[in-house]
């Protein structure tokens, strides 16, 4: 259902036109371009969720994409153009999440995962395996048989 | 009539699911031969009516009976009929009743094929199953009855969300649902194993045809999920790692990672707890996926239904069959020996080394998922983790993965030198290195340059373990013929299946030099995309059964030639109003031209319009990865059964 | 490692699902009581001074700023609407009920044409103290509006207070708005 939500905010209810611009308004500088996508897909787009900026077709979507551009053209890095957006909507809004004190497992993820893996591995290996239990009466007999044969 | 007939199949299913959980189970303790041979009956009299209970569903449906609930809601007469069919699984509480179904599908499944399994192991997996079938339908019964009438009638449905008629995912949660739900068989196993206090080389050889089973039913059913997001909801991606694409594909990673720990329960008698983990690992991350979806809890564009309420049933059903096998595990895991033992260097040590990325890739994509959640309990903070976090995380686990999937299949068991295998992939090593740099310094996209590398390495690499096999080159033909033929189908099997990971990683690769831009065009107007030429014709307006549309006709040139012409467009269904957009995709094969149709502007279209390099390939390669894996099923030696117990003083001291 | 530290690790599987579960248990209940909601985003204006904005009018009133509802010393609602909106369709009656009770109300009509809003007001009614026109949306963008409609309620001093995402209705009005109009006023 949210799909429907998202699909119906996206301009389908006519909303007429308006003063934002075109959305072919591409950089005409390539590594701007360049670096105003790599933020846009940096950053979720807030109607449809599921979608980031970039990619989204929401008019919110068009307009973020246009702040980026305005404020890349304008001199910001690419963290004080993420910073302007933090500002507005918080940390939600940042796909890629920041590296903080929060967030340390979650970065430390793939290294504890791999370290962990190879401990576990080590432990087995260092456990002996138990000894066979020795042998009873009559097994000791049908070893002795199956030898002589 | 038929939906009362059908409720009383569904409530028939909870009573024989609850023998079919006692009884066996009883019967293996006690060693009674009657009580365990109830087991395969009672698992085909659930399948039986279950099979009568979705079948009622699906004739309310498309008789258009509204008197049914579920149909009232999720259905219209105006409907096709084909998603009168398949819109019975579109929603909730269908859906749950045909995971119930498939349950009871995998439960006839080991009474009709397991013959050759010995009894008392049999009876114990069915037992389980039943178990997991009892607590599912309970569930449906009480909450979540798709049966249940409502009165007075609708005089017509609600229609259904339009974005589900389509037939991409019309097949998308059967087949998803096969993969899932079919890993409570390994699951079975495993708990049936740790009841028995045995795990050993049978067992392992008994339980892999289920998981390939299980698992090229789940690749299929991903990659349906992701191509269908790639060709009908228009943003030109195909994976968001959204949490219910990551809830699909946690079960596929250690579902892989069991496939291949099996092969050494199977040869080698190792590895033997880390296996009987990870069967019951793959099941349990089937059911979290499961709770994710219906319990509203994580921001997804999937959750059905935000009922908190069904939420913590599914919750506790899931603290009972998860806890229980865990704990299960933690109190008879020690009785398990291994016997088998290997150098690090060796094909089960390139299998651990295998394990250990893929559940290290597994836990990355959980933590990831499910950090928000953690998050917000802990911090009270709101994070997102999307895309670029995976990318960043997942990518570099892979690479060393796809490294030893070529590798591990050319070292001997139990001890290996590394330089003589390395050798034999002397010509794979260098078509990738040769691919990787040619792409390097032609796109400069050291992305893409690795993912052509890491494609060629995984085909080529497939290839030379092949030829190693047959000795081609290296023998006479005659030879090479008969090798040939003495091949057992997994051989070709595995090797098809790192094949197709191959493809779909060119797929990726390719996808990501993907040129796409968003345009307002008026009719008449060229736009230049990717070394295309594109002119919109016309804009003009459409009908369909139960929908209007406003279509745009694009002509794709190239150097003067033409192309093709499409037609993306809106449709606009008038019973839900509301509309779906329908992208127009062209293939050749080697690379898709994509063209969404936005909205409208003083008589300009706004178009996005892509060109998505190998694009086919990423579930042409899933296609060929699903095939290895079906081929490696029709194995004969997986179908070897229990040798039969003759008098005891005979076999015993000879394990079995 | 000796067979106490076996069994421990064996244990570590139950453990993790079983914070995993205790987790989930305590999201789902949260959910219900209405603190836990996935969707929703928190509002970074609370506990913040007003955005500086200064927008055109919308007739029949003049447009106005950020200092304008300041400089009038009493507690405030803004609120974001558009006639192309269906919740604001919805939550007009409360907005009326508010502004019979003496609460100012601030219009900010978002990506609306002049006579759509016009039409809107006229068929819906006007609880606005004063209404103004954010047609690129820029200024809704400085309040983190992710949808419409929004009303953020700003004490005496330009300080936000409050944010409600969504349509007002009696029962918010009722359980949330009205003690926090009462401690400011």
């Amino acid at each position: 259902m949210r799909f429907v939500a998202c699909l119906l905010l996206s301009g389908l209810l006519a909303v007429p036109a308006f003063a934002v611009s075109d959305p072919a308004e591409l950089l005409p500088d390539r590594a701007q371009e360049q670096r105003a996508e790599t933020l846009g897909h940096q950053l979720r787009c807030l109607v449809c969720q599921n979608e980031s900026v970039e990619e989204s077709n929401a008019d919110l979507a068009r307009d973020l994409r246009h702040i980026i551009r305005q404020r890349i053209v304008a001199g910001d890095s690419d963290q004080q153009v993420i910073d302007w957006m933090v500002a507005r909507y918080g940390n939600f809004v940042r796909l890629l999440p920041p590296f903080n004190a929060m967030t340390v497992v979650l970065w430390g993820a793939p290294a504890i995962a791999v370290l962990a893996g190879l401990l576990a591995v080590l432990f087995a290996r260092m456990r002996r395996p138990a000894p066979p239990e020795p042998l009873s009466e009559a097994e000791r007999r049908r070893v002795a048989d199956l030898l002589k044969s | 009539m038929i939906p009362e007939l059908g409720h009383f199949a569904l409530a028939l299913a909870v009573a024989i699911a609850g023998a079919q959980a006692v009884l066996p189970l009883w019967g293996a303790r006690a060693r009674d031969a009657r009580l365990m041979a109830t087991a395969p009956a009672l698992a085909i009299g659930q399948m039986l009516a279950l099979l009568a209970a979705y079948g009622c569903l699906i004739w309310s449906a498309v008789v258009d009976d509204f008197s049914v609930a579920n149909v009232a809601e999720n259905s219209n007469s105006l409907k096709p009929l084909i998603y009168k069919i398949t819109g019975t699984w579109g929603n909730h509480e269908g859906s749950i009743l045909l995971w119930c179904l498939i349950l009871a599908l995998c439960g006839g499944a080991v009474a009709l094929f397991g013959r050759t399994l010995p009894s008392s192991l049999r009876a114990r997996v069915i037992g389980v199953l039943g178990f997991t079938s009892a607590g599912f339908l309970l569930f449906a019964l009480t909450t979540s009855n798709p049966l249940d009438r409502v009165w007075p009638p609708p005089i017509d449905g609600r229609d259904m969300n339009p974005l589900l008629q389509d037939p991409g995912l019309a097949v998308h949660p059967p087949v998803l649902y096969a993969g899932y739900v079919g890993f409570a068989i390994p699951f079975a196993f495993a708990v049936a194993a740790l009841l028995e206090g045995r795990v050993d080389a049978a067992w392992g050889r008994w339980v892999r045809p289920w998981t390939l089973a299980a698992w090229s039913l789940l690749t299929g059913g991903i990659a349906l999920g992701s191509w269908w997001a790639y060709y009908e909801l228009g943003w030109g991606g195909y994976w968001f790692w959204d949490p219910v694409e990551n809830a699909s594909l946690l079960p596929w990673l250690s579902g892989t990672a069991l496939l291949h720990s099996a092969i050494v329960v199977e040869k080698r008698e190792a590895l033997k707890i880390w296996t009987i983990l990870l069967a019951i690992g793959t099941f349990s991350l089937s059911l979290c996926g499961t709770f994710m979806v219906r319990s509203g809890i994580l921001n997804s564009v999937h959750t059905f239904a935000n009922d908190p309420a069904r939420g913590v049933f599914i919750l506790g059903l899931l603290a009972l069959v998860i806890g229980g096998s865990l704990l299960l595990f933690a109190l008879r895991a020690p009785v398990m020996s291994a016997t088998g033992i290997f150098a690090p260097i060796s094909r089960e040590g390139a299998l651990v080394l295998n394990n250990i990325l893929l559940c290290s890739i597994c836990a990355v994509v959980l933590t990831g998922t499910t950090y928000p959640l953690f998050a917000e309990l802990l911090f009270g903070a709101k994070l997102s983790v999307g895309p670029p976090y995976f990318q960043a995380t997942v990518f570099p686990l892979a690479v060393p993965l796809f490294l030893a999937m070529s590798l591990g299949p050319v070292l001997p068991w139990k001890r290996a030198e590394l330089w003589p295998a390395l050798l034999k992939l002397w010509w794979a090593a260098l078509i990738a290195a040769v691919v990787g740099t040619a792409a390097y310094l032609g796109l400069r996209a050291s992305f893409a340059a690795v993912g052509f590398a890491a494609s060629a390495w995984l085909i080529f690499g497939s290839l030379a373990e092949l030829v190693e096999r047959t000795r081609l080159f290296r023998a006479p033909f005659a030879t090479f013929r008969s090798r040939v033929a003495a091949q057992p189908l997994s051989v070709w099997g595995s090797a098809v299946a790192h094949a197709g990971m191959g493809v779909t990683v060119a797929g990726i690769a390719g996808m990501s030099l993907a040129v796409s831009t968003i345009v307002a065009v008026h009719p008449g107007e060229t736009v230049q995309l990717g070394g295309y030429d594109w002119t919109l014709l016309a804009l003009r307006d459409d009908q369909g059964p139960n929908y209007t549309a406003r279509v745009a006709d694009i002509r794709v040139t190239r150097n003067g030639d033409d192309v093709v012409t499409f037609h993306p467009s809106r449709r606009m269904f008038t019973v839900q109003k509301s509309s779906v957009t329908d992208t127009a995709i062209q293939t050749n094969g080697l690379r898709d031209l994509y063209a969404v149709l936005g909205e409208e502007r003083d008589d300009a279209a706004v178009l996005r319009l892509h060109v998505n390099p190998l694009a086919p390939w990423i579930w042409f390669g899933a296609l060929v990865m699903a095939a290895g894996g079906v081929l490696s099923l029709a194995d004969r030696r997986l179908r070897v059964g229990a040798p039969a117990r003759r008098a005891a003083g005979v076999k015993a001291g000879i394990a079995s | 490692m000796n067979n106490l530290q076996r069994r421990a690790l064996l244990l570590a599987p139950l453990g993790l699902a079983a914070i995993g579960g205790a987790s989930f248990w305590t999201l789902l209940r949260r959910m219900d009581k209405g603190t836990y909601d996935p969707r929703g985003i928190p509002s970074m204006l609370l506990d913040k001074p007003l955005p500086r904005f200064s927008l055109p009018g919308q007739s029949p009133s003049q447009g106005f700023a950020s200092a304008d509802v300041v400089a009038s010393g009493r507690p405030a609602l803004i609120n974001f609407f558009a006639s192309w909106c269906i919740p604001c369709v919805q939550e007009a009656p409360v907005l009326m009920a508010l502004k019979r009770q003496g609460t100012p109300i601030w219009g900010i009509a978002y990506k609306d044409k002049v006579d759509a809003t016009s039409g809107f007001l006229q068929q819906y009614g006007d609880p606005y103290t004063r209404i103004a026109r954010d047609e690129p949306g820029t200024v809704a963008i400085d309040f983190g509006l992710y949808g419409v409609p929004e009303t953020y309620l700003v004490d005496r001093q330009g300080i936000v207070r409050w944010r409600w995402a969504g349509g007002m209705t009696d029962d918010i009005a009722r359980q949330s708005l009205a003690p926090l109009l009462k401690s400011l006023a």
